[in-house]
C-alpha cells in the first residue's frame, strides 16, 4: 500500500494499526538467481534495480547485521555532482539526477534537498582548479556558479571574512548540490526491493564464497549455503575480506572517517559548506543539528571510531571558518569505515571469477553515489555489459595506468586521497 | 520554596523576571527554589516541561544563556552555576513560553507518529524545498545561535597521570586516595561544582559519621598531597586510544570570571578507573512529562544539598527500595508526602532507616500501584494511581519517580566495548576490559551500596597501583551497606501517550509502531524514531526504551541488544575543541626576512602555503595590479628585478652516497653533476607521476643543496628520509632541511651582474660564474652563496646568505636594483615571467601529469632507475591520447584568457565527451602584448599552430587561441646564458 | 592514540605521518614486472587485525618507523626503525 499524506491523516485517526513491515524478514532460500551481498545503500539499490528494471525478483540481499547499518548511516549526508575527471563526471551526474526523482521512485520521503553547495576557495591557484572543475560540471551539463568574496557573502554572511587565517577568495556555488536523509534512502530501497519480490535477509553473514571452475555457485553463510548464478559484493569497509574468499587481492586500504553532529539549533546554516584549506565541510539537518565531517584519521583503521587529533582539526577548521557555531555543542561523533583507493575513485566491475561482480572502493563519497551506483551496478550484473556512466569504473586501471581518475592529484597513496 | 532563607542571594534574571539566587548553586534549584515549574518546551510537540533531573542528564530544561551576539543555546539550567547579572532565557517557545504557538503540534500528533515524514511531502516535488522543508526547520531545532562570531576565550591543554579517576563520589574518592596514598600520580575529575558525588545528598554514615564530613576529610587529604589534582567541573568526555582521555573543564563562571569558558583537557593516563556512579531512570506513564515530575534522587538533591523544595505536596512513585529514602528525606526536611506508589507486591519495605525519624505512620504507602495519569497543563495538580483497592486520585504538584538505576557505563563503550545486562539490577553494567587500562569501580559497576563502592574502589585501585609497581596499602572505613532490589516497571500500561525520551518527544507507541513496520534491531528503532538521538544521547532512556521493544517483539532484553554510547558524554562546544583554531591561529604563519621591507612598500601579502609572499609593489600612480606587474616585468626583462625566494625548500645533502641518492630520487643523472654546478632536475612518485621540481647545487663532492617549490618543502624532506630509510638504507648520506638558515634572493634581468657587483666582496664575470655555476661568495663580509640560476630565462642569479642578514641584504639589493632601473618584483610578475618562459610550477605538476605529459620524458634517464620510473612506463600513461603540455597565444591584447577553461576544437559542441583538456595557467605578457597560457591539450605536441576554442562557462569567456610551444620567450635560451 | 618511537619514547599520534602498509620495505625489482608493481603500489592486504605500516616521526627525530598494530582495536604491538627491519 502506498504512502501518501491521505493515508498518514488516515492511520493517524485509525491508531497507526494499518502500517505494515517496510520489509519483510524471510528466511533464505536454497537458491536464488543472484545474491546481493550487503545490505547497505548500495547493496539494496543494486537489488530494486534489478528488481525494477531488468525483471530479476528471484534474489537476495544477505547482511550481516541490520540494513542501512555501514556507512549509508554514518555520512554526512551530502549529494552533489561536482567531480571534474572523465568517468567521475558523468557517473556522478547520472546519479544526481536520479536522485532528484528518487522519492518519487521509491515511493519514501528521503528528504533529499537541493539547498546548494559552496566549496570555497583561498588562494589564487585554489580558484583556478575550482574553475577547471566548475567548467568541467557545465561541460556535463550540471550546474556550477563561480561566487567571489561578496557572492559567498552574499549566501554565507555568517563566516569570518576579516580575520581569518586563509581569506576566502570565493567559492564554487554547485545550486543542485545538497543533502538527504541517510538512513531513509536505505530504507526507502528496502521496501522498493522488498515490495518487488527480493529477499532482504538481515543476520546472516557471508563466510564463503562457493567457485567452481572459475564460476561462482553460490555462498556460504551463518544461515546456511546458498546457491546463485550470480553473486555481487558490495559490502564497503569489508571489501578486501570478501573479495579474499573468491582469492581477490583488492586495491583497497581501510580507514576511519569521522563525522559530527550538535545539539539541535534554530536554521543558521542553510547551505552545505566546505572548507578549502582543511578539511571541514558542514550543513544542518532538518532536525536542526549540525552535521560536519573532516578528513580520514589517516591510519588504516576498522574500528569504525576515531581519534582526537582528527576531531580537534575539524573543529580548529569550524572556528577559522565559522566562529559562529562555536557555541554550538557536539553531540555525537562516530566513525565509518571507507574502502579506500590508490586513486580515490571506485569500482564496479566483474572479476575474474565468472558471474562475481564487486562494487568498491567508494572512499568517503559512496552516500552521494547510492542510486548511481545500484543502477549501474545492476546493469553490470543483469547484462554482463557496463553501464556507460559508471564504464570507466574498472579494476585494472590502476595496473595498466590507463584512466586513472585522480581527483586530489596526490597519487596511489591510499590515506590521502 | 527554600528550606533556610539564604544568608546572600545575588540576583539574576530568568525570561526578563527577575530571580533571587545563591551564588554558585545550580540555575534550576534557584527557579525551584522561586516556585518556577514551567522552564522550557519539548522539541516536537512543543509539550510544557519542567526540571527534570539534578545533572548534566537533564532532558527538559534547557535554556539559553545571555542575549545577543555571545548568547549561548542549550545550556542545562541543571548544571548552570547562579551568578549575578546571569540573563536566563527559555527557548524553542514563540511568542512565550506559556503560551507557545507551536503546542499546535500536540493537538495534531496522531498525525505525527514516528517516522510520518518519511511517508508523506513526496508531492508535489518542488514543494519539499519551498515549502515543506523550511517549515519542517523553523519548527525543529532547540536554540538558536546569534549568528556573530564567537568572541570569548577557550582553550586546549595536556595533562599526563599515572591514574586518573573519573568520579569523585564514595568510589572515586576511595579509589583516588588508595592511588594516592600509594605514591601514584593521580588526577580526580568530575563533573560537579563540588566532590561528593551522591554523598553530597544523601544523609549516609561512613566511619561512623557524617557522610559528608568523611568526604571532607578525604578531599583535604588529597588536596595537599603534591602527586594528585582535583579538577571540579570537569567531565571526562571520551576514552581513546592508548590511554588517552578527552575531558571539558567549565572554567570561568563565578568564580573564576575573567577566565576562559571552558578548557578542553587531553589526559594521558597510564590507567583509570572509571567511578562515573549511576543514573536514575524514569517511569514510562500517561502524561509523565508534566513539570514537577522528576526523578527522585533529583529531589534529594534539591532537598538535602541545595536546601530547595521542589513542592508543597509531594508524590513518590517508584519500583525500588529508593522510594523510601525520598519518602523519609522529605519527611525529615518537613515537607509533606502525600503518597508513596510502590509498584512491586507485598509489604513496604523501609531501608536505610534512621533512628530520629519515624516512618510509616505520615503517609499513605500504595503497594502494587501504578500512577496511571497526571494532571495540571503547566505544573502538576493531581496524579492518579492504580492500586490494589482501584484507582484515585491524588492531589500533588510534585512527583518524584525512580524506575531504577543505570550505571553509567558510556565510557567503557567508547572503544566499541558493549555493555552486559545484568538480571539483578535490571540494567547494563560494564563488560570488563572493553577499554585497555581502564577498570570500573561503585556504582558505574552496579555495586550500589556506599560500603560495597569504598571496598571495591580500594581493591580496585590497589590492583591498579599494584601493577604500576607501587605498594598500596587497602583501609576501607564502614560504611552503610543498603541492599538495593528493584522490580522492573518500564511502562505503566494502558492508554495515554507515556515518554521514554522527553527530549525527543519518543513515547511508547512511537517505538511500538517501529517494532510494527520492522524497525525490530535497536539501531533501526533508534533510527526510526529519534529515540536516544537527542542531547542526552538517551542516558536516561535507552534502557527503558530497550525493554518496551524487547517487549513489542517479545524478546528478552539481552537478545534486543544495546545501544551505542558514543563520545562525547556531554557535549563539547566546538570552541572548546577548536580552541586557538579561531582567526589566525588555524594554522602558524611563516614570514620572510623581507616581510617587514616588503610590507613597508605596500606590497599586498598572500599566502603561499604557510608563508606570506608580496604580491606586487605597487607605486603611486598606479590605479591596478596589473600595472605594478607589468612594470616588474619590464624590471626583470629591461633591467634587474630582486625577489625573496627563500620560502623555496632547501634541503642539505651530505655523505659518500649523496649523489647516489640524488641519482635515485630524481629522474635524471646528478652523479655527473660537477662540483661547483647546479643542475635542474626532475622528480616523479613512485606512481609514476611528477611529484617536484627545483634545482640541486653540487657544493663538493659529498656535499649537495637541494631546492623544492615551496608547496613541497616538507614532503620533500619525508620523501628523501623514506628512501634513505626504508628504500635504500644501503646509501650512506643524511639530509637535513635548511629553508629557514638561509635567505634567498633572485636577482634578475640584463643588469643582474652589474648588481651583484656592487654588493659582493669580490667581483664575478661570465668566465668565474657561467650558467648554472654555484660556489661561496662574500658579501660585505658574510659568507654566502651564488647560484647562476633562472626562473624568469633572463640573466639571473639567485644570492644566499644566513637568514639573520637577509633583510639587510634585501634592502641593499632593492636599492642598488633601483639605481640601475629596476626593483623588487613580487609573486604576480614572477608568474608572468615564467609562464612566458613555459616554466613550470604545481598547476602544471598537479599529480596527475607524467614527465611524458610535460614533455620531459628525456629527463628521465635510461642509464638507472629511478623512483618512479617503472610506474611511469605503464602502457596507460603514455601516448597520443594523453593531454600534453602545450602554449596557447591568444588573438590580441583584449582577448583575454582564464585558467580553468576548457579547450575543444574550434567548432565541437562544449561536452565533456569533446573537451581535450583544460588551461593551468595564464598571465597577460607585457613582452608580447597579449595573453599567454599553458594548458593541457590531447595530443598537443602535435598540434602546434592549430587554432582551437578556450571556452570558460563560468566566466562567459569563449576565444579562439593558437597552439604553440610552452616556451614563449627566448626558446633558445641565448638571454639567461649571456 | 599513542606510538612508541624507537628513539624518543611515547609520543602522541599527532607527532607522525601515516604513509600505509609496510609493504614499501619489499620494493620491486625495476624488471618485475606489472603485476608485481601493481601488488606494490596498489594491492593490500588490508587486514582486520594486525598489520605492520609505516610511520614518520615528523614532529620528533625524523625515523621511519614501522609499527605493528591492530587495524580492529588499535592496539600498538610493536615499533621498530624501518631503517633495521627486516625486508
Amino acid at each position: 500500500m502506498g504512502y501518501s499524506g491521505f493515508r498518514v491523516i488516515k492511520e493517524g485517526l485509525f491508531g497507526q494499526k494499518g502500517w505494515k513491515p517496510v520489509w519483510r524478514d524471510p528466511a533464505p532460500k536454497a537458491a536464488y538467481d543472484a545474491v546481493i551481498i550487503g545490505g547497505g545503500g548500495h547493496g539494496l539499490s543494486t537489488a530494486f534495480y534489478l528488481a525494477k528494471e531488468h525483471g530479476m525478483t528471484n534474489i537476495a540481499v544477505l547482511e550481516k547485521g541490520y540494513i542501512g547499518g555501514g556507512n549509508v548511516g554514518r555520512n554526512t549526508t551530502i549529494v552533489r555532482a561536482n567531480y571534474f575527471l572523465p568517468g567521475n563526471s558523468e557517473f556522478y551526474s547520472h546519479s544526481l539526477k536520479m536522485w532528484e526523482t528518487l522519492e518519487q521512485e521509491l515511493n519514501y520521503n528521503v528528504m533529499h534537498s537541493q539547498r546548494g553547495l559552496i566549496n570555497l576557495f583561498h588562494s589564487d591557484s585554489q580558484r583556478d582548479a575550482f574553475a577547471r572543475r566548475g567548467n568541467a560540471m557545465i561541460n556535463q551539463g550540471d550546474d556550477a556558479i563561480l561566487l567571489d568574496q561578496d557572492g559567498v557573502r552574499e549566501y554565507l554572511p555568517y563566516l569570518d571574512f576579516d580575520n581569518v587565517r586563509f581569506p576566502i577568495y570565493g567559492g564554487l556555488y554547485h545550486p543542485r548540490g545538497g543533502t538527504a536523509r541517510h538512513d531513509a534512502v536505505a530504507w526507502g530501497y528496502a521496501r522498493g526491493a522488498d515490495l518487488r519480490g527480493v529477499d532482504i535477509i538481515q543476520n546472516c553473514e557471508v563466510t564463503g564464497i562457493d567457485i567452481e571452475g572459475g564460476v561462482v555457485k553460490g555462498v556460504q553463510t551463518t544461515r546456511g549455503a546458498i546457491r546463485a548464478k550470480k553473486v555481487g559484493i558490495v559490502v564497503a569497509g569489508r571489501s578486501s575480506q570478501v573479495a579474499a574468499m573468491a582469492g581477490m587481492r583488492l586495491p583497497i586500504e581501510s580507514h576511519v572517517l569521522q563525522a559530527f553532529v550538535t545539539e539541535g539549533l534554530k536554521p543558521v546554516i542553510d547551505h552545505v559548506v566546505s572548507f578549502g584549506m582543511g578539511h571541514f565541510y558542514i550543513s544542518q539537518s532538518d532536525k536542526g543539528g549540525l552535521v560536519f565531517g573532516g578528513d580520514i584519521d589517516f591510519y588504516a583503521s576498522y574500528a569504525a571510531r576515531g581519534n582526537l587529533p582528527m576531531k580537534e582539526h575539524v573543529m580548529d577548521a569550524a572556528m577559522t571558518l565559522m566562529p559562529m557555531i562555536g557555541k554550538a555543542k557536539v553531540l555525537r561523533s562516530w566513525g565509518g569505515i571507507m574502502d579506500m583507493t590508490p586513486d580515490g575513485s571506485p569500482i564496479i566491475d566483474k572479476t575474474p571469477t565468472e558471474g562475481l561482480f564487486i562494487d568498491c572502493g567508494w572512499c568517503y563519497g559512496g552516500f552521494k553515489a547510492v542510486p548511481g551506483s545500484g543502477f549501474s551496478f545492476a546493469h553490470l550484473m543483469a547484462t554482463g555489459q557496463h553501464h556507460a556512466p559508471a564504464a570507466k569504473f574498472r579494476l585494472d586501471r590502476f595496473r595498466t595506468g590507463a584512466g586513472l581518475m585522480d581527483e586530489e592529484g596526490t597519487g596511489s597513496q591510499h590515506n590521502l586521497h | 520554596m527554600r528550606l533556610q532563607a539564604p544568608e546572600h542571594t545575588v540576583d539574576f534574571t530568568f525570561d526578563g523576571r527577575r530571580i533571587k539566587g545563591v551564588l554558585g548553586e545550580p540555575v534550576a534549584a534557584a527557579l525551584l527554589a522561586n516556585g518556577i515549574k514551567l522552564v522550557a518546551r519539548s522539541f516536537k510537540y512543543h509539550r510544557p516541561r519542567g526540571v527534570m533531573s539534578a545533572g548534566s542528564e537533564e532532558q527538559n530544561a534547557l535554556v539559553t544563556l545571555g542575549r545577543g551576539a555571545q548568547a549561548e543555546p542549550n545550556v542545562r539550567a541543571t548544571t548552570l552555576e547562579v551568578a549575578a547579572g546571569l540573563e536566563v532565557w527559555s527557548q524553542n517557545a514563540w511568542p512565550s513560553l506559556r503560551y507557545d504557538v507551536m503546542a499546535v503540534n500536540d493537538f495534531v500528533a496522531p498525525f505525527l507518529a514516528a517516522g510520518f515524514y518519511y511517508k508523506t511531502f513526496m508531492w508535489p516535488r518542488s514543494f519539499w524545498e519551498k515549502l515543506y522543508e523550511p517549515v519542517i526547520r523553523r519548527a525543529a531545532g532547540l536554540g538558536a545561535l546569534s549568528g556573530e562570531n564567537n568572541a570569548e576565550t577557550y582553550e586546549k591543554a595536556f595533562a599526563f597521570c599515572d591514574v586518573l579517576v573519573i568520579g569523585a563520589g564514595p568510589a572515586g574518592l576511595m579509589a583516588a586516595l588508595t592511588a594516592a596514598r600509594a605514591g601514584a600520580d593521580v588526577i580526580l575529575a568530575d563533573e560537579d561544582t563540588a566532590m561528593g558525588g551522591r554523598l553530597l545528598r544523601e544523609h549516609e554514615q561512613i566511619d561512623s559519621r557524617p557522610a559528608r564530613e568523611w568526604v571532607a576529610e578525604v578531599l583535604a587529604e588529597l588536596d595537599a598531597m603534591p602527586n594528585v589534582r582535583l579538577m571540579t567541573r570537569t567531565t571526562v568526555t571520551g576514552a581513546y586510544d592508548q590511554g588517552t582521555y578527552g575531558a571539558l573543564e567549565r572554567v570561568a563562571g563565578p568564580r573564576m570570571p575573567d577566565k576562559p569558558v571552558a578548557c578542553f583537557w587531553r589526559i594521558v593516563a597510564k590507567r583509570a578507573i572509571l567511578c562515573a556512579g549511576a543514573l536514575e531512570r524514569p517511569i514510562a506513564f500517561p502524561n509523565n512529562d508534566r513539570p514537577g515530575i522528576m526523578i527522585a534522587s533529583a529531589v534529594r538533591s534539591y532537598v538535602n544539598r541545595w536546601g530547595v523544595v521542589p513542592g508543597k505536596a509531594v508524590a513518590v512513585f517508584g519500583n525500588n527500595d529508593d522510594v523510601y529514602r525520598t519518602a523519609r528525606d522529605l519527611v525529615v526536611a518537613g515537607v509533606k508526602v502525600v503518597a508513596v506508589i510502590d509498584s512491586r507486591d507485598g509489604e513496604a519495605v523501609v531501608t536505610g532507616n534512621r533512628d530520629d525519624v519515624t516512618l510509616g505512620g505520615d503517609y499513605p504507602v500504595y503497594m502494587g500501584a501504578q500512577v496511571i495519569g497526571t494532571k495540571g497543563r503547566h505544573a502538576l495538580q493531581s496524579i492518579t494511581i492504580r492500586h490494589k483497592g482501584g484507582t484515585r486520585t491524588i492531589k500533588a504538584d510534585c512527583l518524584a519517580v525512580s524506575g531504577g538505576w543505570n550505571p553509567t557505563v558510556h565510557l567503557t563503550c567508547h572503544m566499541n566495548g558493549r555493555p552486559t545486562w545484568n538480571e539483578e539490577i535490571a540494567s547494563f553494567v560494564p563488560t570488563p576490559d572493553s577499554v585497555p587500562g581502564l577498570v570500573t569501580a561503585g556504582a558505574c559497576n552496579g555495586t550500589f551500596s556506599t560500603a560495597g563502592c569504598l571496598s571495591e574502589a580500594a581493591e580496585v585501585a590497589a590492583q591498579v597501583a599494584g601493577g604500576l609497581g607501587l605498594k598500596p596499602k587497602v583501609t576501607v572505613p564502614a560504611a552503610d551497606d543498603a541492599a538495593y532490589s528493584v522490580t522492573p516497571l518500564w511502562a505503566v500500561p494502558g492508554k495515554g501517550r507515556k515518554w521514554i525520551d522527553f527530549q525527543n518527544d519518543v513515547h511508547v507507541k512511537d517505538i511500538k509502531l517501529a517494532a510494527q513496520e520492522n524497525f525490530r534491531s535497536v539501531e533501526h528503532m533508534k533510527r526510526y524514531t529519534t529515540q536516544g538521538m537527542a542531547p542526552d544521547q538517551g542516558k536516561s532512556s535507552n534502557v527503558v526504551a530497550l525493554a518496551v521493544l524487547a517487549d513489542a517483539t517479545g524478546r528478552g532484553i539481552p537478545e534486543t541488544g544495546t545501544t551505542t554510547f558514543r563520545p562525547p558524554y556531554v557535549p563539547v562546544p566546538i570552541a572548546a575543541m577548536g580552541a586557538g583554531g579561531q582567526g589566525k591561529g588555524f594554522a602558524p604563519q611563516r614570514f620572510t626576512t623581507s616581510h617587514q621591507a616588503s610590507v613597508a612598500r605596500g606590497a599586498p601579502m598572500i599566502e603561499a602555503g604557510l608563508w606570506y609572499r608580496p604580491s606586487y609593489f605597487p607605486q603611486r600612480g598606479e590605479t591596478d595590479w596589473r600595472a605594478s606587474c607589468d612594470r616588474e616585468v619590464g624590471y626583470v626583462r629591461n633591467a634587474v628585478g630582486v625577489c625573496d625566494v627563500s620560502t623555496l625548500g632547501k634541503i642539505d645533502i651530505q655523505g659518500p652516497d649523496a649523489s647516489a641518492l640524488l641519482d635515485f630520487v630524481y629522474t635524471n643523472k646528478f652523479s655527473t653533476l660537477k662540483v661547483g654546478r647546479v643542475r635542474y632536475g626532475l622528480m616523479l612518485r613512485e606512481d609514476g607521476h611528477v611529484m617536484d621540481d627545483g634545482t640541486t647545487a653540487r657544493l663538493g663532492e659529498t656535499h649537495f643543496v637541494m631546492t623544492t617549490t615551496t608547496a613541497a618543502a616538507s614532503q620533500m624532506m619525508r620523501h628523501l628520509a623514506f628512501v634513505l630509510q626504508v628504500l635504500r638504507p644501503d646509501l650512506d648520506a643524511t639530509v637535513i632541511s635548511a629553508t629557514e638558515q638561509w635567505a634567498q634572493f633572485a636577482v634578475a634581468g640584463p643588469q643582474a651582474r652589474t648588481l651583484l657587483n656592487t654588493v659582493l666582496d669580490q667581483e664575478i664575470d661570465d668566465k668565474s660564474w657561467p650558467f648554472m655555476a654555484c660556489g661561496a661568495v662574500r658579501v660585505g663580509g658574510v659568507a654566502g652563496r651564488l647560484f647562476r640560476i633562472s626562473f624568469s630565462g633572463e640573466h639571473a642569479y639567485e644570492i644566499a646568505v644566513p637568514a639573520r642578514y637577509g633583510e639587510s641584504l634585501f634592502r641593499i639589493l632593492v636599492a642598488q636594483a633601483e639605481v640601475l632601473g629596476g626593483g623588487p618584483y613580487g609573486m604576480e610578475a614572477l608568474n608572468v615571467l615564467r609562464i612566458e618562459k613555459g616554466f613550470i610550477t604545481h598547476a602544471e605538476m598537479h599529480g596527475r601529469t607524467t614527465a611524458y605529459d610535460l614533455g620531459m620524458e628525456r629527463m628521465v634517464s635510461a642509464q638507472k632507475d629511478c623512483i618512479g620510473k617503472t610506474a611511469a612506463a605503464r602502457p596507460g600513461l603514455l601516448g597520443a591520447e594523453r593531454q600534453q603540455l602545450v602554449g596557447l597565444r591568444a588573438k590580441g591584447s583584449d582577448h583575454a584568457l582564464t585558467t580553468g577553461a576548457h579547450l575543444f576544437e574550434r567548432a565541437a559542441a562544449e561536452t565533456r565527451e569533446n573537451s581535450q583538456g583544460y588551461v593551468t595557467s595564464v598571465c597577460f605578457s607585457p613582452t608580447f602584448g597579449t595573453y599567454l597560457a599553458l594548458g593541457f591539450l590531447e595530443n598537443g605536441r602535435a598540434r602546434h599552430g592549430e587554432v582551437i576554442k578556450l571556452r570558460d562557462h563560468l566566466r562567459g569567456i569563449s576565444e579562439e587561441v593558437t597552439v604553440c610551444d610552452p616556451v614563449f620567450f627566448d626558446p633558445t635560451g641565448g638571454r639567461a646564458r649571456g | 592514540m599513542r606510538i612508541t618511537c624507537p628513539n624518543c619514547g611515547e609520543r602522541d599520534r599527532r607527532e607522525f605521518y601515516y604513509q600505509g602498509d609496510a609493504v614499501a620495505l619489499s620494493r620491486p625489482a625495476p624488471d618485475a614486472g606489472l603485476e608485481a608493481w601493481d601488488d606494490y603500489l596498489h594491492n593490500r592486504e588490508n587486514p582486520a587485525g594486525d598489520t605492520r605500516d609505516l610511520w614518520f616521526h615528523e614532529a620528533g627525530c625524523g625515523a621511519w618507523v614501522v609499527v605493528t598494530r591492530n587495524t580492529a582495536t588499535h592496539a600498538v604491538l610493536d615499533t621498530a626503525l624501518a631503517e633495521r627491519s627486516p625486508r
